[in-house]
């Protein structure tokens, strides 16, 4: 099945055109990734896609379900509030910054969402909770608060928060982008991790290896479309002379 | 001059002094962050409104604006002032000109808070008002907190410009019994009460910085 489906997506910022026309879908167990210089639409596909941002025209489905079409006429209509968090339950967003809440101890970070927003019982929050801190290697930070924790320990802690939601499709927005090079590791053996659990990952990255590595499928962006996408072995033997420049780099 | 019996007739004025800065709290810090909204809100009627209002309160004496609040129902509407109005102009006053002062304080700290706390909250699916009263406002609290001690600060001396419309808290008796008297002392009395009163309040913000310091 495919649990996320985007069509002829259209975003622009002040007349620049971000992201012209970029479709995509994405399979239950897939883990695509998603890489491109900056400035190329990766992260804004990756906002639209999570309705952080508003796209402009284009259609968004998560399960089948619209959460957001084009009227045909170049403009786009979100479906009512009620649906949109429903739908919204779905993906979750794993943030370059992490993101965590400051004055929350890494428990309840974990399992505020959960009690609050999904109304999931008390006991079944710390169930989940639990097994997440031990799956992911924090057990003993439980009672941490973020600025307690190294870079890697808040990423994993931001994972887990998102995960807590069970949801049934994970984005990452360069993930370890704001993490050195050992920090990086430990959050990509996470990730990795979570890929073989067959968990559904849209993984935005500048780790050109890791993509290689764990990724069903590498997109290629630049310049707001889609240049190429494929399999990492027909990526990294691309013929696309723009495409072997770009990894080249790495 | 027994210093006991002077205590003993600026007591009920100190009581008064108290319960205007404890009522004016009550008030103003709360209508601080509804006003505090109302500036940062996406309606231009509204958010025009509401930085005239700041603009005026900042603007004018508070000694001023006690006696448009004590006289105006009667020179504007001819509402027949009663003695026991008196006290509650001093509050409304107050809380007026203080919330005014505060929802600055507000809209500072809540415009200080990275965006990334409000899309991570957004994302985890927690509705608007979840997000502001569980994410936001503790940790604007944290932020504001040094202001809002000057403010407060401000307000335990700012209490005697009730004198103007006849309230009599503390420093108005001491006025009366100094110029019966002809002594200083009242208002050295007055001065211990002011540095005591603020001495309490500054240790109470320390206590509250000190306990909110468990985050960053």
């Amino acid at each position: 099945m495919n649990l996320l489906e985007i069509n002829h997506m259209k975003k622009g910022f002040d007349g620049l055109e971000v992201l012209q026309d970029i479709s995509l879908t994405v399979q239950e167990g897939e883990v695509v990734s998603v890489i491109g210089p900056s400035g190329s639409g990766k992260s804004t596909l990756l906002r639209c896609a999570t309705m952080l941002e508003k796209m402009e025209d284009g259609d968004l489905t998560y399960l089948g379900e619209k959460a957001a079409w084009s009227d045909g006429a170049g403009s786009c209509i979100y479906a009512p509030k009620s649906d949109l968090k429903r739908i919204q339950r779905h993906f979750g967003l794993v943030f370059q910054n992490f993101n965590l809440f400051p004055h929350y101890s890494v428990w309840k970070n974990i399992i505020d969402a959960p009690i609050h927003v999904g109304k999931v019982s008390k006991e079944e929050a710390q169930e989940r909770a639990a097994k997440l801190l031990l799956q992911l290697g924090l057990e003993d930070k439980k009672d941490a608060y973020p600025c307690q924790l190294s870079g890697g320990q808040q990423q994993r802690v931001s994972i887990a928060r998102a995960l807590a939601l069970q949801p049934k499709i994970l984005f990452f927005d360069e993930p370890t982008s704001a993490l050195d090079p050992e920090l990086t590791g430990e959050v990509l053996k996470v990730i990795r991790q979570l890929a073989q659990e067959k968990m559904t990952m849209i993984i935005v990255t500048h780790e050109m290896q890791f993509a290689r590595e764990l990724s069903d499928r590498i997109i290629f962006m630049e310049q707001g479309r889609i240049q190429q996408q494929g399999t990492p072995d027909e990526i990294f033997a691309s013929g696309n002379g723009r495409v072997r420049e770009f990894i080249g780099k790495y | 001059m027994d210093l006991f019996k002077l205590i003993g007739q600026l007591g009920s004025g100190m009581v008064i002094s108290v319960e205007i800065f404890v009522l004016t709290l009550l008030f103003s810090l709360p209508l601080g962050l509804v006003i505090s909204f109302g500036r940062m809100s996406k309606n231009t009627l509204l958010r025009s409104i509401t930085k005239v209002y700041i603009s005026l309160m900042r603007g004018t004496p508070l000694m001023l604006q006690l006696m448009v609040v004590y006289f105006g129902p009667y020179y504007l509407f001819g509402i027949k002032i009663s003695a026991s109005y008196r006290f509650t102009a001093v509050i409304v006053g107050f809380a007026l000109n203080y919330a005014a002062y505060f929802a600055e304080i507000y809209r500072s700290g809540i415009q200080s808070m990275p965006v990334g706390q409000y899309e991570a909250a957004k994302v985890l699916g927690y509705s608007r008002m979840q997000t502001f009263f569980k994410i936001i406002l503790p940790q604007v609290v944290k932020r504001i907190l040094p202001p809002v001690t000057n403010e407060v600060i401000t307000l335990v001396k700012d209490t005697s410009l009730a004198f103007v419309i006849a309230v009599s808290e503390m420093f108005t008796t001491a006025k009366a019994v100094a110029a019966a008297q002809t002594t200083m002392v009242p208002f050295i009395v007055a001065a211990v009460f002011y540095y005591i009163f603020n001495f309490a309040v500054a240790a109470f913000m320390e206590y509250l910085e000190k306990k909110l310091e468990y985050y960053k």
